[in-house]
């Protein structure tokens, strides 16, 4: 279950086809890839899934969840905000690849997880998208960039914050599908931050056997530091 | 799928009632149809069971018990090196505090925690096996949370379910970068049903 990677061309060409999508999902549908059925669920055009969506996302006050006023209320706030920071992600990994600074197993990391991010962009907007909503405004990321060490503590930072924001978020979403989407890659933001604290000789679970949440506040006062504009 | 799966009626972890999977058949249709088109059957079939969050804690708690009994019979294992010994420490004690943390929220629900379930790993004496062993319960306890935890009603729970799952996911990448394995092999981890989750730790339960 653990080797089986869904081929980005692939998961593409589901996303904009219907019946491939369809197929893709009976395919899936034993197998590992079930919370990536779901996210495509909740994409998805086929009536009761899109309308039950509809009602679901939005409905909430974002009340609760500090700072939403940027993005909005209620799931769609937080796809917006997810978003954002995927944004800040992938293009972080995309300037780090380019300055030449990453060599052997850290660029190969990093292109890895740039691209896992690029996923999670393309997912959220095809999601946002769906949802007829406007997609955020691309921030302009200014990171620096000017060792190996430097980036990877960079990415070790942003990667352990990234998981902590969307444990910040998991109990204000309403949406199952939205839910499951995002426990989705709130797990893989975890993996990275383990792989890139262990490469820093770091420990792998800094905050024990129960990992902290981080609100949206907090970590949009902790990236802001990196965009520019 | 198929709720009369003979497989799946031939899979028992004690204390975990048919009722539940009857919950998990309908969410595993969900994960191919499209969670939309069940979702008002698997909410009845959650109201049916009694308290859908307990059994889903309880089914959590047997996994949690399974890791934990893991790690301490790896400790066993002589010849580790310094960093499984480190990961055998620091992750085993995780799992026991998520026993501890689980078996006590059961508890206060006025629930009744899931007893220890008896385990069989094998020949675990080798640090090959640890880390084979190591890596199919971390990847498949994340994969058990983040399939269960959209069905949890109390977001208390959910809160804490996150919290257990992202140490999970740390776990996971940090053992299979041990065994020289891809740390994050997707953009999305996958999820299982309840019935891929017990076919994955059965080779391991003995009762």
């Amino acid at each position: 279950m653990d080797d089986a990677r869904p081929q980005d061309s692939a998961v593409r060409r589901i996303d904009s086809d219907p019946a491939s999508r369809k197929k893709f999902l009976k395919m899936v549908g034993a197998g590992g890839a079930g919370a990536f059925a779901l996210l495509l669920a909740a994409c998805g055009d086929d009536d009761s899934t899109s309308s039950n969506t509809g009602t679901n996302a939005g409905s909430g006050t974002g009340s609760t969840s500090g700072g939403s006023s940027q993005f909005g209320a209620g799931d769609v706030g937080i796809a917006k905000y997810a978003l954002t920071l995927e944004y800040l992600e992938a293009d972080f990994y995309m300037q780090a690849a380019e300055s030449g600074m990453l060599k052997g197993q850290a660029l190969e990391l990093g292109k890895e997880f740039g691209e896992h991010e690029q996923q999670h962009v393309d997912a959220l907007e095809s999601m946002l998208k769906k949802l007829g909503e406007q997609l955020p405004a691309k921030p302009k990321g200014k990171f620096p960039l000017d060792s190996q060490d430097s980036i990877l503590n960079l990415a070790a930072t942003v990667e352990n914050l990234g998981a902590a924001a969307y444990l910040g978020q998991a109990d204000k979403i309403k949406d199952p599908e939205i839910l499951a989407a995002a426990l989705s890659i709130h797990t893989v933001e975890a993996r990275h931050a383990s792989a890139l604290n262990t490469a820093l000789g770091k420990p792998a679970t800094p905050d024990g056997g129960f990992a902290k949440p981080a609100s949206m506040d907090e970590v949009l006062k902790q990236v802001k530091p990196y965009i520019a504009s | 799928m198929n709720m009369r799966n003979p497989e799946l009626e031939a899979v028992e972890v004690h204390g975990i009632t048919r009722s539940s999977f009857i919950v998990r058949g309908a969410l595993a249709a969900g994960a191919v149809y499209g969670a939309g088109s069940v979702g008002p059957f698997v909410r009845q079939a959650l109201a049916q069971s009694g308290g859908g969050d307990i059994e889903i804690l309880n089914f959590a708690l047997t996994l949690e018990y399974l890791e934990a009994a893991f790690y301490k019979e790896a400790a066993k294992i002589d010849d580790l090196s310094e960093d499984a010994v480190k990961a055998v420490e620091t992750f085993g004690d995780a799992e026991q505090a998520h026993v501890d943390t689980l078996a006590g929220i059961v508890k206060q629900r006025g629930g009744t925690p899931v007893k220890a379930p008896a385990v069989d790993f094998g020949d675990l004496t080798s640090e090959d096996a640890f880390l084979k062993l190591a890596v199919t319960f971390e990847d498949t306890g994340v994969s058990a949370y983040n399939g269960a935890a959209p069905s949890i009603k109390d977001k208390e729970l959910l809160a804490a379910a996150g919290s257990i799952v992202q140490v999970e996911a740390r776990h996971a990448a940090a053992v299979r970068l041990l065994a020289k394995k891809d740390p994050a092999p997707d953009a999305f981890d996958p999820t299982l049903t309840e019935k891929q989750v017990l076919k994955a730790v059965q080779p391991y339960v003995k009762s």
